[in-house]
This record gives C-alpha cells, structure tokens and sequence, in this order.
C-alpha cells in the first residue's frame, strides 16, 4: 500500500515538472513563479476536493454522493451572487479577495451547517432520497444564482459571472497565500481525526458503542467540508465530477477503508490529474479543450456506471 | 447490574415507553421479547446511549447512562446494533479490530493484535481473516460482528435482533456462542428477541413488555406459559414442555 502511495507521489512530481517545464519560451524569472502559482493551486484544488469528498461520503456512508453532487458549491455561488445583489456589485468588485472569500466562507459553512445538518439526518440510510435531495438542492441553487443574476446589472454581473464556471487557466493566485493557510490548516484537522473517520465509517451506531459520539464528528466534518469546498470553489470555480471521479480511483488503486490511506491517496491522485491534465491541456492541445469538460465527462461516467451498479453504498 | 429506574420515552406524541424501572442481572442471557412495538429495541438504544434519555435514569454498574465519559462506557459496555444492508469494504481482521478502538484509539499495540487474533479464533474466522465482509454469507459476517464486539471485551454486551435473516443452523450456533461468551468469559448480554422459543430456550431470564410498559420477569421456565403468552401476545397459543423447554405451539 505504501509502496503504492509513493509510486503516486512519483507520478505526481512528474507531471509538476511537465507543467513548470514544458515548452518555456519566456524568461524562467517570469516562467517560474507564473507557472509556479498556478501549479500550487492546482494541488491545492486537488486536495481539498478529494478531502471534502471523502469525508462527505464518510458521513453519509455511500460511495456515490459528493459536496458537489449535493450543490455545496453551487451553494458557494449562490452566497455571492446574493452578496453582489444586495451589497452592489462595485464593493464586492472592490473590495479585497481575501475578504470576499473569508466572508463567502463563513456564510457556507453556517448554511451548510443548517441545510445539509438538518437534512442528513432526516434522509441518512436512503441512497435514493439522498440522491434526489442533493439533484433538487443543486439545482435549487443554480436557478436561485441565476435569478439573482439577472436581477442585477448587466456590469455588476460580470463580477459573478467570471467565479461561475470552472477555470484552470485564470486562477485566483491572490486567494492562494491566505486559501493556502486555511485549508491547511482544515486538511490538517482532517488527518488528525482519520482514525475517528474510520470509526464513523462503520455506521452510526456502532461508532457510538465504540464511544465514538456520532453527532460532534459529523458537525466537524460538515464545517471542515465547508471550509475545503470554499477554497476550491474560490480558487478554480466549480468541479462537478472531480471528487468522485478521484475517489473512485482511489478505492481502485489503494484498496482500504482506512482514512489514512485513502486522504494521501485521493489527494494525490486528484493531484496529478490536475496538474497531468492541464499540462496536456495546455502544452499539447494548445488549450482546445478545457480540462474541466474531460474531467467531468469522465466523472460522469463514473457517476453512472457507480448507479447503474448499485454499489453505492 | 444494569439499573434502570423510571424511564419513558416518546417520539413526537407517541410514546414508545412508560415508565419502565427494572433491574438486570450481573451474568448470563437476558431477552426482551414482547410484540412489534413494545418499547424492547427502544430500550436496548436507551441503554446503549444510541438515543438520548429524556426521562429516568440508566446506571451500568456505577458509570450513570448520559452522565459517564463515552469512551469509558465503551470498554465496560457494547452493542450489536440491527445489522444494516450496508457493509463496508473492510476485511474481518479489520472490523474485529475495530473492536479494540475504545483502548487504543485507532493506534493497535500488540496486546490488541493478541485480542483480535483471540477473537478471531474464537468465532472460526481464521479462515476468512483475510476475506472482505461484501463476500461473506450472512451468518459468516453477523459471526464477524460479533467477534468484533468479543474483541472489546466490555462486560456487558447488547444484541438488537441478531437472528433477523439467519437460517436455522447459523441462528444456533450464534446463541451456543453467546451462551459460551456467558459461561466462560462471564459476560452479561442483553438480547432482543423475536421469538419467545429461542427465548425460552436460551435465556436465563426473560423481560416480557408491551405498550411500552414490562408486563412480568423471571426465568423461562417459570414464567413461559400460555397466560404469558394471552397477556403478553393477546393470542391464545398452547405451550407444551419438551426437555424442560417451555415451548410455545404456532
């Protein structure tokens, strides 16, 4: 398992050198913290995607269902547009990233705290529900954006409209430093409490007779879930399919249940698929096809075959 | 002892218990058999803090239900709660070692990788130790759980139904195996039952309920009859004795 573990960390380094190192054509002093930042954030999106994922899955106990699917970010997206609505576009417009996002942050993570906290609990152990719940939310949030949008002024849209859809090549670097320490600091919270993670995973009542309280860890996980999903929203947009897809590979390729194998590897794998696809991306097919479009029509089928199957649970 | 002392329970206006203050005795199998809808499955969750108490109190030996540290309750008291469909890809070794969670946290030393190997032993599972639970038959991963639970060597242990969905053959053999956990690890499990036959046969005590409320207590033999069974089951079922076995006729 671990000799697995390093063969993706391998595997990642060396898409990291085909980005910073493909084709440069300019100045390295310009090259370098250019391609440098964005490759940050492209590790960055990769495991807070996979974590929040994970831990979602963990606390739902199905195999199927991610933050995105369920519409955390397009609950992210919604936050905005309604602070653009009310506020004006030109003081979220002016005012610093840094604190757009810290703003944006709270407000999903006591939203999701109220939605998604209340709801699990009422729908938990029915896939089918689940699945529908997290559908109608999802598109719930996506017309209430879009209502919102049109509602406002065509110049105070643009704010909006360019955090609407998923972007690799236009990254937020000013986001990086502080969505850097923040989700550091949320992954690292996630890896101390992997072994509790374990417990949970078993189902609600035998994590309480392991004394294991239930309740305190699943409001954890939704706030740390919050939190991840915020950066990468911010960072890179929205990501249908990313955490699903990674997660899927994940189980393929490191088989366990552990949390402690399946955070490094799921982190790394959506890593590489990041950085490997956007190098593709951008060195080889000449930004033809958004990376975005590959990886969700990829996690799609994913998705599908996971349904299909019935092994979602 | 397992002391329970004035406790009711309802959900939204329904009320599932009434009042109910009984005691449990130290060692042995006792059942909670009555009809669906009695208050038994409820009451074992009060017991095992798998729902909060709203009225009464719980004492397990001295350690006071909703008051004590979880995770100190953890290593003198465990259940096997209704077994859900959903199995997580995990192989036995694995499960039976989450067993040993309430002393080490997720960090096994050598002394749990001892209790497992011993639990594993125990239930057969050598065999399968190895195997994940998704290819195991029914009785295999319900004998799996168990052992998990044997792993955290609590004193008191607590079974909710465990012979939904097994055949005659792996139903047996997992109350042989508790009565064994009962005669030489002096273990005191707590079980509900649907059948008042299984009851009467491997129970040493019997708590009969309905409507929320224990109807009578004692041991099978004393207390299976058809009396019982009119009072407890509103139908009028003969009972015969067969080996000492009270046995109540479909």
């Amino acid at each position: 398992m671990n000799r697995r573990l390093w063969g993706l960390f391998a595997l990642l380094l060396l898409s990291c050198a085909f980005y910073m190192l493909w084709g440069v054509r300019a100045p390295w002093s310009f090259v370098l913290p250019f391609r440098g930042a964005k490759l940050g954030a492209l590790i960055l999106v990769g495991c807070t995607v996979s974590t929040a994922s994970l831990l979602f899955q963990t606390i739902t106990q199905n195999r199927i269902l991610t933050p995105s699917i369920m519409g955390f970010d397009a609950l992210y997206l919604l936050l905005l547009s309604g602070a653009v609505f009310w506020l004006g576009g030109m003081t979220v417009a002016g005012a610093p990233p840094q604190i757009v996002f810290l703003v944006t942050a709270s407000a999903l993570i006591i939203a999701s705290l109220l939605l998604f906290g209340t709801l699990m609990r009422s729908v938990r152990g029915d896939l089918l529900r689940m699945v529908l719940t997290g559908i109608i939310f999802g598109a719930l949030f996506r017309s209430l954006t879009s209502f919102l949008e049109r509602m406002i002024d065509p110049n105070e849209f643009a704010v909006v409209q360019a955090a609407s859809f998923a972007r690799f090549t236009q990254i937020e670097t000013d986001l990086l430093a502080l969505s850097a320490g923040v989700s550091g600091l949320a992954l690292l919270r996630c890896w101390v409490i992997r072994h509790r993670l374990d417990v949970l995973a078993l189902g609600r009542d035998t994590a309480m007779s392991l004394g294991e309280p239930p309740r305190r860890l699943e409001l954890e996980s939704l706030i740390l879930i919050a939190i991840l999903v915020s950066v990468s929203t911010a960072l890179v947009g929205p990501l249908a399919f990313l955490g699903l897809l990674v997660l899927s590979l994940a189980r393929l390729i490191t088989p366990s249940e552990k949390h402690a194998i399946l955070i490094p590897s799921a982190g790394l794998i959506a890593a590489i698929t990041l950085v490997g696809g956007q190098a593709v991306m951008e060195h080889v097919m000449a930004l033809s096809t958004p990376l975005v479009v590959v990886i969700d029509l990829l996690g799609g089928a994913v998705f599908l075959a996971l349904l299909l199957k019935g092994s979602g649970r | 002892m397992i002391s329970i002392q004035g406790v009711s329970h309802a959900i939204g206006d329904k009320r599932i218990l009434n009042d109910v203050t009984t005691q449990i005795a130290q060692g042995g199998i006792t059942a909670l058999i009555g009809p669906n809808g009695a208050g038994k499955s409820t009451l074992l969750s009060l017991i095992a803090r798998l729902e909060p108490l709203q009225t009464g109190r719980i004492h397990v030996d001295a350690l006071e239900i909703g008051a004590c540290s979880d995770q100190v309750l953890a290593q003198h008291l465990s259940i096997l709660p209704q077994m859900a469909d959903h199995t997580p890809r995990l192989t036995v070794k694995e499960l039976v070692g989450f067993g040993r969670y309430p002393y080490n946290r997720g960090r096994p030393t050598a002394q749990d990788d001892a209790k497992v190997a011993q639990a594993l032993g125990m239930f057969g599972l050598n065999l399968f130790a190895d195997r994940t639970l998704d290819t195991l038959s029914g009785g295999q991963k319900q004998r799996a759980h168990i052992a998990m639970i044997f792993a955290q060597d609590t004193d008191y242990v607590l079974l909710d139904e465990p012979l939904n969905n097994l055949d005659i053959a792996a139903g047996r053999s997992l109350m042989k195996t508790l009565q064994r956990m009962c005669e030489d690890h002096r273990k005191t499990i707590v079980i509900v039952l649907h059948d008042i036959n299984v009851a009467s046969r491997y129970a040493d005590q019997i708590i009969a309920m309905r409507d929320g409320s224990v109807i009578t207590q004692g041991r099978p033999a004393e207390i299976v009859d058809s009396a019982l069974v009119q009072d407890v089951f509103e139908t009028d079922a003969p009972v015969v004795t067969v080996e000492g076995t009270n046995l109540v006729l479909m």
